[in-house]
C-alpha cells in the first residue's frame, strides 16, 4: 500500500512538470497562431485581444505574397529528396547487410564518419562544388547534395540486420537474386524503418533554411522557410499578421507527416518483437 | 533422388567442423542426422542445401556433383526451425511465394498452393498472416511451402523443436504420412533421439566432427557400436557399468550381477552397456546387492535408480507400479541382453539372449 502511495505521488510529480514544461513549449506556438488572426495594427499594439478576429491576413498572405510557389517548391524539393534517400540508403544498406565483398565493415564506418561532421562545416565545399556544377538557383541544388544520407544507411541498416537468417537461406533456396530478394523480401520486412525514414527525410528536407539561402536567388525556387523570411524584408513595414498567418500555413504540412507518421514512429521501435 | 556424401568436410579457417561425412541415402528415404547441439548437424544440411559452400569432399545429387551448383539448381526444399515464414504475406502467398519466383504459370501455381494447403489441412486459413497462426500452424505453411514445389528433396532443420510435446507427436506422423504420400526423399536433422527413432529409415549419428554410426532405429538402439551412442539413445539411458575382466567366460559385477560371454575376451577393462529393462529385481530375496535411490511412476512403467553395493549407480524399469520405498534393498541381475564396449568406448560384443550378435557390425562400420 506505502509503495503504491509512494509511487502515485511520484506520477503526481511527474505530470506535473510535464505539464508545465508542455504549456511552456506551447506558448509561442499558440501566441503565433492567436495573432494570426488579429489585424495587424492590433498586433504593433501589443494587444493580445481584438474584436476583429478574421481569416484576412491569411487571404492577404496567398493573394499578396509568393507563399504558395514557396509551398510548391518545398513539396517539389522534400518528395524528391524523400524518395531519392529510400531508394539510396535502402540499397547501400542491403550492400553493407547482404552482399559479401572486401573492406565492406571499413566502408560502413566511412559511410558513418560523415555523421560526425555537422553539415556547417561542409558548407563551403559544397557550395564550391554546386557552383561548379553550375547548379545554383534551381530545384537540383536543394536536392542533389541530399540524394543520400549517412543517418538513413545507418538506420535501414540496422533494420535489416533485424531480418532472421532463415528468410534469406530460404529465399536463396528458391533462387531469389539479390534484386528479387530486395525488393519481396527486405523492402516488405522492413516497411515499417521504411515510412520512418521517409517521414524523417521529408521534414529534414521541410525545415532545411541555411543551404537554400545560400543557394537560391528568386521566388521561383526559392523554399518555404527561405520564403517567410523573405517575407519580412520585403514590406516597408512588416505586416506581422500576415506573417504569421503565412507560418501558420507552411507548418500545416509537418504536422500532416507527423499525424500520420506518429502510428510508424511509436510501432517502428518493437518491430524486432514482430516475427 | 539419391543424395550421395563422399568424404565432406567443413572447416572454419583451422577449426574443424565436420570431418569425413560418407553416406549415400537413397531415392524416398527418411534419413534422420541427430546429434547433440554443436555437433555440426545443421551445418551438413546447409551444405547439402548449398547455402554454405564444402571445404572438402564430393556431394553428389541424382549422380551429378553438385559442389558448385547453387541452392536453386539442386531441386530441393527446405523447412527451417523458425518456419522462416514471410511476417508481410499471407498463408497462400507465403506458399506460392517459391514458385512465383520460378516463374511458373499462374494456374498452375494457384493450384499448387491449393493442393498443398488441403495436404496440410490448412484451406481455411489461406487468407490469414502468419502472426495469426498458431506455432504448429505456422509449421504447417511450412510444409506446405516445401510441398507445393515438385521438387523430390526436402531438408527439415529441427522443424519440430519449437512445439509444444503433444503437438510434436501429432506432427510427427503427419511428416511421416506426407513423406510417404509423396515419395520425398527427407534429410530431417534433429537433436531429438525419440524424433530420429520414430520417424526415421536410417539413423546418423554425429558427435565430436564425426559420424558416430549410420543404421536403422533398430541397430542403432540395439547395436551402438559406441558408448556416446549408446548412452545417447533410449530412456531411461542405458547403464554402462565398468568391470575388470580376467580371462574367463563371465563378466562379474558382483555375485550375482554377471554376464555370460559367449566368446572370449582378452583380459583387461570393460564396459557393460545393459538397457534399463534388461535388468531384473528382486524385493523378497535374503540375499541383495543394491539399494533404492529414488523411483519414478511413469504410469505404464517404473524407473527405480538404485546403487549397486560396490559404488556404480544403475538405473532399471519394470512394468508395474511398485510400493517401495527409498533405501529398500534389494536384488538385481542381468537378462543376458548386453554390450561390451572396450577402454577406446568401442563396442566389441553385443550378446542378445545369450548368443553373440552382429559381429562383423565394426568391420561394417569402419569401412563405408
Amino acid at each position: 500500500m506505502m509503495e503504491n502511495q509512494v509511487a502515485k505521488q511520484n506520477h503526481f510529480w511527474q505530470y506535473l512538470i510535464l505539464i508545465l514544461l508542455t504549456i511552456f513549449i506551447l506558448i509561442p506556438f499558440v501566441l503565433g497562431f492567436w495573432t494570426s488572426f488579429l489585424p495587424t495594427a492590433e498586433i504593433s499594439k501589443g494587444a493580445l485581444w481584438s474584436s476583429h478576429l478574421s481569416f484576412d491576413n491569411y487571404r492577404a498572405a496567398i493573394t499578396q505574397t509568393p507563399i504558395l510557389r514557396y509551398l510548391f517548391n518545398s513539396l517539389v524539393i522534400s518528395v524528391l529528396t524523400m524518395l531519392a534517400q529510400l531508394v539510396f540508403c535502402s540499397m547501400s544498406a542491403y550492400a553493407f547487410v547482404f552482399l559479401k565483398f572486401k573492406g565492406r565493415d571499413l566502408l560502413f564506418y566511412v559511410v558513418l564518419a560523415t555523421m560526425m561532421l555537422p553539415f556547417e562545416a561542409e558548407v563551403i565545399p559544397n557550395f564550391a562544388t554546386v557552383r561548379s556544377l553550375n547548379l545554383l538557383n534551381h530545384y537540383a541544388v536543394m536536392v542533389v547534395p541530399f540524394l543520400t544520407s549517412a543517418f538513413g544507411i545507418f538506420m535501414l541498416r540496422q533494420a535489416f540486420l533485424q531480418l532472421p537468417e532463415e528468410l534469406k537461406e530460404a529465399a536463396d533456396v528458391e533462387g531469389l537474386s539479390h534484386w528479387q530478394f530486395y525488393g519481396r523480401v527486405v523492402l516488405p520486412y522492413a516497411k515499417i524503418s521504411l515510412l520512418t525514414l521517409a517521414a524523417y527525410s521529408f521534414l529534414a528536407s521541410w525545415n532545411q533554411y541555411l543551404w537554400p539561402m545560400l543557394t537560391t536567388f528568386s521566388d521561383d525556387f526559392r523554399p518555404v522557410q527561405d520564403g517567410l523570411r523573405q517575407l519580412q524584408s520585403q514590406e516597408s513595414f512588416n505586416n506581422w499578421g500576415m506573417i504569421q498567418a503565412s507560418a501558420a500555413i507552411v507548418v500545416i504540412p509537418t504536422l500532416i507527416v507527423l499525424f500520420f507518421g506518429q502510428h510508424y514512429f511509436k510501432s517502428g521501435l518493437n518491430e524486432g518483437a514482430v516475427k | 533422388m539419391s543424395i550421395e556424401l563422399q568424404k565432406i568436410t567443413k572447416s572454419y579457417d583451422t577449426n574443424l567442423v565436420l570431418e569425413d561425412v560418407s553416406v549415400r541415402i537413397a531415392t524416398g528415404e527418411f534419413f534422420a542426422i541427430v546429434g547433440p547441439s554443436g555437433c555440426g548437424k545443421s551445418t551438413l544440411l546447409r551444405m547439402i542445401a548449398g547455402l554454405i559452400p564444402i571445404s572438402a569432399g564430393i556431394l553428389k545429387i541424382d549422380e551429378q556433383v553438385v559442389n558448385q551448383l547453387p541452392p536453386q539448381d539442386r531441386k530441393l526444399t527446405m523447412v527451417f526451425q523458425n518456419y522462416a515464414l514471410f511476417p508481410f504475406l499471407n498463408v497462400a502467398e507465403n506458399v506460392a511465394f517459391g514458385l512465383k519466383a520460378r516463374r511458373l504459370a499462374k494456374d498452375e501455381v494457384a493450384q499448387r498452393v491449393k493442393q498443398a494447403l488441403e495436404l496440410v489441412n490448412l484451406s481455411d486459413f489461406a487468407e490469414r498472416k502468419p502472426r495469426e497462426l498458431s506455432g504448429g500452424q505456422r509449421q504447417r505453411v511450412a510444409l506446405a511451402r516445401a510441398i507445393a514445389s515438385d521438387a523430390k528433396i526436402c531438408l527439415m532443420d529441427e522443424p519440430l523443436s519449437n512445439l509444444d510435446a503433444q503437438l510434436r507427436g501429432k506432427m510427427r506422423s503427419e511428416i511421416r504420412e506426407l513423406q510417404q504420400q509423396l515419395g520425398l526423399t527427407l534429410i530431417y536433422v534433429t537433436h531429438d533421439q525419440v524424433e530420429a527413432m520414430t520417424m526415421a529409415d536410417r539413423i546418423m549419428v554425429l558427435h565430436d566432427q564425426h559420424v558416430q554410426q549410420i543404421g536403422s532405429p533398430a541397430q542403432i538402439y540395439q547395436q551402438p557400436q559406441n558408448t556416446f551412442v549408446a548412452n545417447f539413445f533410449g530412456t531411461p539411458q542405458i547403464n554402462l557399468l565398468t568391470v575388470q575382466h580376467a580371462v574367463s567366460d563371465q563378466l562379474a559385477l558382483d555375485s550375482f550381477l554377471k554376464f555370460e560371454l559367449p566368446t572370449k575376451l582378452t583380459a583387461g577393462t570393460y564396459q557393460v552397456g545393459i538397457r534399463p529393462g534388461d535388468l531384473l529385481v528382486d524385493f523378497n530375496q535374503s540375499q541383495t546387492n543394491a539399494a533404492v535411490r529414488n523411483l519414478e511412476y511413469l504410469g505404464n512403467q517404473s524407473v527405480i535408480h538404485a546403487k549397486l553395493d560396490h559404488g556404480e549407480e544403475i538405473r532399471i524399469t519394470v512394468a508395474n507400479h511398485l510400493a517401495v520405498g527409498i533405501n529398500q534393498r534389494l536384488l538385481v541381475t542381468a537378462k543376458p541382453n548386453f554390450i561390451v564396449f572396450d577402454q577406446q568406448q568401442r563396442a566389441v560384443l553385443f550378446v542378445r539372449g545369450g548368443k553373440q550378435d552382429g559381429t562383423d557390425q565394426i568391420q561394417q562400420f569402419q569401412q563405408a
